[in-house]
Formats: structure tokens, sequence, C-alpha cells
């Protein structure tokens, strides 16, 4: 099944009245990875505050291709790599961030980001509060989720739940190549420390890209496709996973609403609530962990504050609370894909 | 420089030499034998190859006992072979199958074989060190006599956890050994961009660790640098880091040559083939008369048909029930 990001036309966003996603005839279509490495490229030429630094941001893949040969192009103190010491280098970041730079500090996998925990966790999302607002940390940690070919437990994790709970940071998930690049956009601009996590699967999709830089509000949704029967509310590569079960249920006549959330820190609470006052159920579909993960606290958050909008029990579609298994039959049960979106909403729906 | 057995090998048996010989062959067999493979695309897991690091392994694991401990890491599997892992459980690991040796659930970067001491192996850099030390306190606190063994590579000696590793080591005297394969890339990224000198071997003996430096081409240099420190560790004295320098032939990860990349060049890959730990090694000890080529080509065959019948085994054996996905969460 291929993806298509011609998006309903009734999909505008909420915030955004101006903006549409359709396709537009004419319009620049370029991969999600394009679309990053452009961004990048833009920024670093915007502001000579901003830098890049990550394990292989100068290498011959150059992080999916999304820095390839920018340190040709703005010189190696601006993109640069670094030792493997992801604590240490996160505490740098911080302190370049607190004096002035813009770090964006790039890993692979989100699974690396766990050696700098204590950096991320004690200090990088608590500086602001700990000491009552007194010095703001601008920095970026940015890092792909992996999925498939026996990745295995260490390479291959959906951490965001972990980094959702911790308050000080915020945390963007995009979709679309149009949302990978208005994000990263707020996310350098904004004045705080923001993780971007990407999704492996994503990198190589394409969609409508306009070339100058635009910005997209850290903690606004938005509505991918409108529908009265019930509410599926995701981010990242379960939006897409969602939008594919979506657009399968039509057929059958079932109209689900698809939210993409963007951002899972700010979380877009109004959006999820105005469409669960409007079809009475909800679905969470998360690419992470079921046990106190984003689902966890989204279904949490529509339970106390919508729960008399609910004709159904809030049910999670996740992948299973075990580590990610490496060998791809298991790999197989571990995720989730449409069909399993499209049994839970047939079952909720009857 | 062509590498000096002659010096490094004179106190060794000549079985022994042997043996070494056999080890890293074996390694190196499989691992051709895995690079056939792999473009079929039936092995669904990213293998890291060791080829050209053979002679590491084999040196430092011919001084270890079935008991003793092992870490390894995600270029595992001579770690593995050297230590006496099964090999058809490798395999079958490989292929994603129920009778891997982690039930399919590891894949390339996660062997382990307890009965053979390996406890298991990280695909987190650095991961496995300080769990090498932890094996080593426990070697200590029962008085077992056993020694732990943790490999790793250039980049790892970076991560902090090696240092806090060391200095915990060093001040309780723990009977392990830090064993750093450099081969002077972290994926394609050179050891001059991330350390401002070529000297891992020295940076902590300011804990009071003592660092050493070898060839880790030469199986018989490694085999008696590894004797010297396992035996001080056996014996109370403490742990000991040991840099190896050596050299990946193939891409960071799958078989494929890489130097077209352009992160190295073509030059430097082929100086380091005529390196070669295993065709050096195999042509000092038939000038030495210790092996003819008869006896190279029997124990060639029989590597080679252990190996495709590990294969075949783990090729026809099944895959985990889809009910394991939930199984060994806890440990029973
Ligand atoms: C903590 C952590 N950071 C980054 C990675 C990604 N990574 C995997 S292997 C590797 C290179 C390690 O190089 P080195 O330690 O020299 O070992 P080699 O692969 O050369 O044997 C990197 C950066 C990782 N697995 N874990
Ligand atoms: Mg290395």
């Amino acid at each position: 099944m291929k993806i298509s990001f011609d998006w309903d036309k009734k999909s505008v966003e909420k915030e955004e009245p101006g903006f549409e996603h359709k396709s537009k005839p004419g319009a620049r279509k370029i991969s999600y990875a394009s679309a990053l490495y452009e961004t990048f490229d833009q920024l670093l030429s915007l502001n000579d505050k901003i830098f890049i630094m990550g394990q292989g941001v100068d290498d011959p893949f150059g992080m999916f291709g999304t820095t390839l040969n920018l340190h040709k192009k703005y010189g190696a103190r601006r993109v640069f790599d670094t030792p493997l010491s992801e604590e240490g280098m996160m505490g740098v970041a911080l302190g370049a961030a607190l004096t002035g730079m813009r770090p964006i500090y790039m890993h692979n996998r989100p699974d690396f980001l766990l050696v700098a925990m204590n950096q991320i966790v004690n200090h990088v999302s608590k500086w602001s509060y700990m000491f009552g607002g007194a010095v703001g940390a601008p920095l970026v940690i940015w890092a792909a989720i992996g999925r498939g070919w026996g990745s295995a437990a260490q390479h291959s994790q959906n951490l965001h739940g972990l980094f959702m709970h911790v308050p000080g940071l915020k945390l963007v998930m995009p979709s679309t190549p149009y949302d990978a690049k208005g994000l990263l956009v707020s996310s350098v601009l904004d004045p705080n420390p923001v993780m971007i996590l990407e999704h492996r699967w994503l990198l190589k999709h394409s969609g409508d890209v306009p070339e100058k830089l635009y910005q997209i509000p850290l903690g606004k949704g938005v509505v991918r496709k409108s529908g009265k029967d019930l509410t599926i509310v995701s981010a990242s590569y379960a939006a897409i996973e969602s939008m594919r079960a979506a657009e399968e249920l039509s057929k059958d006549g079932i109209e689900a609403e698809v939210i993409d959330l963007r951002t899972l820190q700010p979380l877009d609470e109004e959006i999820i609530l105005d469409s669960v006052k409007k079809t009475g159920r909800l679905l969470v579909v998360d690419t992470g962990w079921r046990r106190a993960g984003a689902a966890s606290e989204i279904s949490a958050i529509v339970a106390e504050k919508g729960f008399p909008y609910l004709k159904k029990p809030i049910r999670r579609v996740t992948s299973a609370d075990v580590p990610t298994p490496a060998c791809h039959t298991l790999e197989k049960s571990f995720y989730f894909g449409v069909n399993e979106i499209i049994d839970a909403v047939k079952e909720m729906v009857r | 420089m062509p590498i000096d057995f002659e010096s490094s090998s004179r106190d060794l048996a000549p079985e022994l030499s042997i043996g070494l010989y056999k080890t890293m062959l074996r390694i190196r067999l499989l691992q051709s034998r895995i690079r056939e493979e792999y473009p079929k695309d039936e092995i669904k897991t990213p293998v890291h190859l060791c080829v050209g690091q053979e002679a590491i392994p084999a040196g430092v694991c011919a001084n270890l006992n079935k008991e003793d401990y092992v870490l390894s890491n995600y270029r595992g599997h001579g770690h593995y072979l050297a230590k006496g892992g099964d090999l058809k459980s490798l395999l079958a690991e490989l292929y994603g199958k129920k009778a891997g040796c982690s039930r399919g659930k590891g894949g390339s970067m996660h062997l382990v074989d307890v009965d053979a001491g390996l406890l298991g192996s990280s695909s987190i850099v650095g991961g496995g060190i300080p769990v090498a030390t932890g094996a080593a306190l426990s070697a200590s606190l029962q008085e077992t006599g056993r020694v732990a063994v943790t490999f790793f590579g250039d980049g790892a000696v970076d991560e902090g956890v090696l240092y806090e590793s060391i200095n915990f080591a060093t001040l309780k005297k723990l009977p392990v050994i830090y064993i750093c394969e450099n081969n002077f890339y972290a994926v394609c990224s050179p050891q001059r961009d991330r350390q401002p000198l070529n000297n891992i071997y020295e940076r902590f003996q300011g804990c009071g660790i003592p660092g050493y430096k070898a060839d880790g081409n030469n199986v018989a240099e490694v085999y008696c640098l590894s004797k010297k420190v396992i035996e001080e560790a056996r014996n109370g004295a403490g742990p000991s880091f040991v840099e190896f320098q050596t050299y990946r032939w193939y891409g960071h990860s799958g078989g494929e040559t890489d130097a077209e990349l352009g992160y190295r060049s073509k030059e430097e890959l082929e100086d380091w083939i005529e390196k070669c730990p295993v065709k050096n090694f195999e042509q000092f000890l038939l000038g030495k008369g210790l092996i003819s080529n008869e006896d190279i080509a029997r124990i060639r065959a029989g590597f080679m048909g252990e190996i495709e019948e590990a294969v075949d085994f783990a090729k026809a054996s099944p895959f985990p029930d889809e009910k394991e996905l939930l199984d060994h969460l806890y440990y029973e």
C-alpha cells in the first residue's frame, strides 16, 4: 500500500488556516531526509550561533543524508563529529547553549540517549526551572528511531514515553516532510531544550515542502483526516499507519478522525478533546510501549477531561511490553500494523 | 613492516601455535561464509564482521579457562568462537532461529554462551565494560580464581564508563582485563577526529592500572601479552589495560568493502590486508615446518565442513513460536 500525502481537503490545520497539505500542482515534492537537509542548511546560513555536533554528522553517510557535506560548506567548527562520549557531549551542548550558542546534537538512534540521561534529565531539562528562569538552555537533541532488520533490543527503542515524562523538555515527533521542516525550525528557534525523535521509516517518504523557511508551532496537533465515528490520536510513524488504516476503513463506511499530535510535549489537549467530543470514541496509536507510555498519558487526559463524551472505553494500539526481538518473525508480532488498527477500530464502532 | 612472529613466538610450543592458527582460521572462514550468505537477505540482522582482527580473540581467549568470563560487543563473532561458543547456535541466531544462542531474540549483536563463559554482548558502545568489571568483582568476592575479559573498540575508550570501571577495578584489584581492539575507526570516523593522541594504552595509567600496547595482528604477541596480564590478574595483582592495534577490512557493518566511501584510503586498506593476521601466521608456520600444506588443506576442509553443517542446520531449523514474543522478559 502506498501512502499518499494528499491529505483530505477538510484536513485544514486548526491553528494555521492559511496552510493546506494537499499536494498542489507544481509544488515541490522532496523526501523527508532532503527536507531535513535543506532545513539544516538554511538554519546554518541563517544564524552563525547555530551549530551541529554528533557521531558521524560529517561522515560519508551524513546522518542519513540530513547533514551530508554540511561540514564542507560551513566548516568543521560548525558541523563536527564527536567522540563516543554521549553524557559528556550532552553537557557540552548544554554549556554552549547557556552561553549564547544554539547547539543541535544529533544521534542516529535514541537508544544512545540513554547514556546521556543524567545530563538530559538532571541538567538540560531542569536548568531553567531549577534556577528560577535565570538562564535558558536553547538546544536541540535529535535522534532517529530504528526499526527492522534485527535491530533488536538496543537499536530500535521508542523512548518518547520516557522523555515525555520529564518536565522541561519539549518533545517533537513529526510524520511528514512538511512537518519535519517546520518543526525543526521551531525547535531550533525555541528558547528551550527540544528533543526531536524522527522515525527512520519516514526518512524516505516524500511530500510537498516549500523551499523557504517556515515554522510549525510546538504544541499544536493537526487533524489529518476528519471523521465522525471515532478519534485516532497518533504521532510520527503511527500517524502514517493510522492514516493508512483510516483510508481502508473509509471503504467500509467507517469514518475515523485522525489526529497527528506532531509534538508530545507540549501536548495539544484541545485538539484531542474537541475530536473526542464529536466522535465519542478514542483509540490511541503509539509506536512506544504500552505501560506508562505516551498512549497512557493521552488516555488519562481524556479519561479525566473528556469522560462524559466517551461512548466506549478508550483503547490503545502499541507495541508489546517487551524489548524488541531480533528475529523478523517475532519483530512482526512485536510491531502493530494497519490491520491491528483496523481491527481495534471495528471492535470499537461495532 | 612485516609481522615479527619470530621473536614473539619464541616461547610458544608448536601445538600452541597451531592451535592459535586454527582458532583464527575458523573465525575467518566463518565470516567468509557469512559474507557469502549475507546478500541473500536470509540473515536479517546487522552483522559486524571482525575480518582482519582475528588474532585478538584467538590470542586472548587461548589464555582463558572455560569458567573465565568474557563480555563482548556487537562485533563479537570472534570473541564468541574463541571463547568456545557453540557454532551451530551462533549461526542459528544469525538466521533468527529458535535454536540460536539467544533463541532468535538477540541477532548478531547479542551473542551469549553462558556455559562457555560468554555472559553476553552489548550493542551499546562500552556497555559490557562495567559488566565485566562486576563479573571480576564477583570472582574476587567468591574467590573462584576466575578472571573477566571485556573487548571493546577504540571508539569505546571515550565513554566515561571505561574510566569509572577502571578506577574501581584498580581500587579493588579486580581480576579483569580491558582489551581495546583499536582498528582506528568508529564507523567512518577516524581515531584522529575523536582523540587528540594515538596513545590509548597510556590513558589510564594515571589511575594506577598498567597499560600495554601490542601488534593486534600478531597472534603470538597477543597471546604472550595476554598470558602475562591474565596470570597477574588471576594471581591477585589486579587489572590491566591492553591496546591491540589492528584493522577491520570490511564496512562497519555488512560484508562489503567500503574504501570507495572515501573515509579511508584504498592504499591503507591494502597495506593492512597485506598484514593479514591469518595468512601471515600461516606462512610463518609453513616456513618453520610446523605445518604442511596438506595439514592446512585438511584443517580448512574440516572447518568448512563444520561451518556448512552449521549453516544447513541454521537454515533448516524453525523460527521461534509467535508465543515466545512475551517469554524471557523475566528469568525463570
Ligand atoms: C553509546 C553508543 N553510541 C553510539 C553507538 C553507535 N555505534 C555503534 S558502533 C560505533 C563505533 C564504535 O567504534 P569502536 O568502539 O572503535 O568499535 P569498532 O566498531 O571499530 O569495533 C558507533 C558509533 C552505539 N552503538 N552506542
Ligand atoms: Mg574501532
